[in-house]
């Protein structure tokens, strides 16, 4: 997984709440077997019209933002689908930070996994940095202090301490898992005694 | 200290805790199908990883299979290729597969209660949102993404962190045409789509334990659409009877300590929550969505709301993109609103209850002219028992199509999708932009309000049917 550290770009800026994961990245895309190739479809309906042609006014098809790395969106980002396809898209595109009051549970923990660093901060700061975005001025994010800074401004965020770790060291969770073998192991032989029925041999 | 089901059952799985509470947890049913698991075996073969325990995940096809005649395979190259991933990854790692031919073929959420492979008390997960349904067993089960679903199969477990409790109470009794979708679109309503992220809902109360087995896993299946990853009901008598003699249900000895277990499983009488609501089951109305988010929901006898009466204004913003998207003026009556298309099926309404809701209002009725109607059982299984009942000549009498299992329109993955600006009267769980197809619009209903709105040709109020 890619390392994430610190990050400078202008922000996009899209002012809609309950986007769901089949905005994101729309069923059609979900029938491919590789996690890449993904960002051109990235809100399809939305960045598309039904001949195929870039919607002019759509944010993500104008300089500066279609090089944006940092999404700004109403709350509740990525309700819905489970889909892991909506973090593999928007990583696919560039983006690999999302700022954002609240996000569905799944597609929070998914962004873990894929190096994406989602943010969450009060309505009031949002609007405030969106303002970043409107004026087409870069803002810059640091995990490691956990500040975004915009203009003379900085703001701290909170992140759990071990998805921090996780993403600045860019590590993998299943080798960390494995190294807890035998702790499974142990698990699973409890378990056999405790409840036969589970595996059912 | 006194503790939740949820309590219980996640401390039952705790294979290690980290300081932080970030824990590793053991996963005892895993499912899997053909859209969110081949990037995760292609991650194992990358890093040389085997699946741990291939006898404690099941494989189903099912969000890419044409619902029509199967027997000269499928034309859409993409789906087909899912589809041979799926069954060359089984066989190679030894999991159980249902193919595409396999009469026990069908939804995952419908085929893992239906085989005895969900069991309450267990971690149940897969990459897939609705997991949560099988919450109805007293079981934890939610979606997972892929990464996760790699994770599973290389170590039988999931890095987790525990989420808060949250009761919600359903007391007193439904009237009649009022249904267990019904209680479910009213609570997202209430809750607002979010308003469970970051819990676990237990649903109690005197309703949801005269429900039937079949209703319940209704509810359980739609948390996630008010941010709820899981939602879980007490097991009891009905459950254990359900799983008796299933497939893969425990067997003989094992049969005894598993139910001796089962019936430990309840929340403490003086157990706290976190969030706890209630509601009164009399209250409760047949109600369909009008707006593009499952929390937009309405009674059947009541108006499309005004986004000048909301005062937050990105709900505003939301309302008036809604309504735009939907092709629906503020004011007008729910009943009004004719429809083009009606899909009965999914994980949320494909079981044989259903199909029985569905069939009880269209018997000796028509559909109107103007729409088309289809019905897609959710696995070969209920096909099979409703075709024993003979409630497909009701609904092929109706003029509905009678459809081979799968997802099919609830997400339209495969050819069943609407076209732009169609509306729907729908018995799935998502009335997203898009969902059903490009420009699509979904009204979301209960079953019988789908046979309704289809004898009707309109949103209709299902009371007015029953026979």
């Amino acid at each position: 997984m890619q390392k994430f550290n610190t990050l400078k770009s202008i922000p996009a800026y899209l002012p809609i709440i309950n986007i769901d994961t089949d905005m994101i990245i729309p069923k059609q895309f979900l029938k491919t077997i590789k996690r890449t190739g993904l960002g051109k479809n990235l809100f399809f309906e939305m960045r598309y019209d039904n001949d195929g042609k870039e919607i002019k006014d759509f944010t993500l098809n104008n300089k500066p933002f279609n090089n944006s790395k940092i999404l700004i969106t109403g709350n509740n980002f990525g309700c819905g689908s489970s889909r892991e396809h909506a973090p593999w898209a928007l990583l696919d595109f560039g983006i690999t930070c999302v700022i954002s009051s609240s996000y569905a549970d799944i597609f929070y923990s998914n962004c873990f996994k894929n190096g994406i660093l989602p943010i969450i901060l009060k309505e009031e700061k949002i609007k405030e940095i969106s303002e970043y975005s409107n004026r087409k001025e870069e803002i810059s994010v640091d995990l490691n202090d956990q500040k975004i800074f915009y203009g003379n401004n900085e703001i701290k965020f909170d992140i759990d301490p071990f998805k921090k770790k996780c993403l600045i060291e860019g590590l993998d969770d299943i080798s960390l898992s494995l190294e807890k073998s035998k702790q499974i192991d142990s698990f699973e032989k409890r378990l056999k005694e405790k409840k036969p029925w589970i595996f059912n041999d | 200290m006194p503790t939740t089901l949820y309590d219980k059952i996640w401390n039952d799985h705790l294979v290690d805790q980290q300081n932080d509470g970030t824990s590793l947890l053991f996963v005892d049913r895993h499912l899997i199908h053909e859209v969110t698991s081949p990037q995760a075996f292609e991650g194992l073969r990358n890093s040389n990883r085997k699946v741990r325990h291939p006898n404690l995940t099941l494989a189903v096809v099912d969000h890419n299979i044409p619902t029509t005649d199967r027997s000269k395979g499928i034309n859409d190259d993409d789906s087909r290729i899912q589809i041979e991933t799926l069954d060359k990854n089984c066989k190679e790692s030894g999991i159980k597969l249902f193919g595409i031919h396999d009469k026990r073929q069908g939804i995952v959420h419908i085929v893992g209660p239906e085989q005895g492979f969900t069991q309450p008390g267990t971690v149940i997960v897969c990459g897939d949102s609705h997991t949560a349904t099988h919450g109805a067993f007293g079981s934890l089960a939610f979606g997972i993404g892929t990464s996760e679903v790699e994770h599973v199969l290389a170590t039988q477990t999931l890095v987790q962190k525990k989420a808060k409790n949250f009761r919600i109470n359903v007391n007193g009794k439904l009237a009649i045409g009022v249904t267990s979708k019904d209680v479910v679109l009213q609570i997202i309503g209430k809750i607002g789509t979010a308003g469970g992220t970051g819990h676990v809902i237990e649903y109690a109360g005197s309703l949801i334990s005269d429900l039937s087995v079949e209703n319940r896993m209704t509810i359980c299946n739609m948390t996630i659409e008010g941010g709820a990853r899981a939602g879980l009901i007490q097991p009891d008598q009905k459950i254990f009877d359900y799983l008796k003699d299933r497939p893969m249900s425990p067997k003989n000895e094992n049969w005894d300590k598993a139910l001796k277990y089962w019936k430990t499983l309840k929340t403490d009488s003086d157990a706290m929550f976190d969030k706890e609501i209630n509601f009164t089951a009399e209250d409760i109305v047949p109600m369909v969505t009008w707006g593009t988010s499952p929390q937009d929901v309405v009674p059947i006898d009541g108006k499309v709301p005004n986004p000048k009466n909301e005062r937050d204004i990105d709900r505003r913003n939301s309302m008036d993109r809604s309504l735009k998207y939907m092709g629906l003026e503020a004011d007008i009556a729910v009943k009004d609103i004719k429809i083009d298309t009606v899909f009965i099926g999914s994980c949320t309404n494909g079981r044989i209850e259903d199909l029985r809701e569905a069939a009880q209002i269209l018997k000796n009725k028509k559909k109107a002219a103007h729409v088309h109607a289809m019905v897609v059982p959710g696995s070969g299984l209920v096909k099979e028992q409703a075709e024993q009942e003979g409630l497909d000549k009701i609904f092929i009498n109706s003029g509905f199509e009678w459809r081979e299992p799968g997802c099919s329109m609830c997400l339209a993955m495969n050819a069943d999708k609407l076209k732009p600006e169609e509306r729907c009267a729908s018995t799935s769980n998502r009335n997203f932009e898009g969902r059903q197809g490009r420009g699509g619009r979904t009204h979301l209903v209960s079953p019988g309000m789908a046979a309704a709105a289809a004898i009707a040709g309109n949103l209709d109020d299902v009371r007015k049917y029953q026979n």
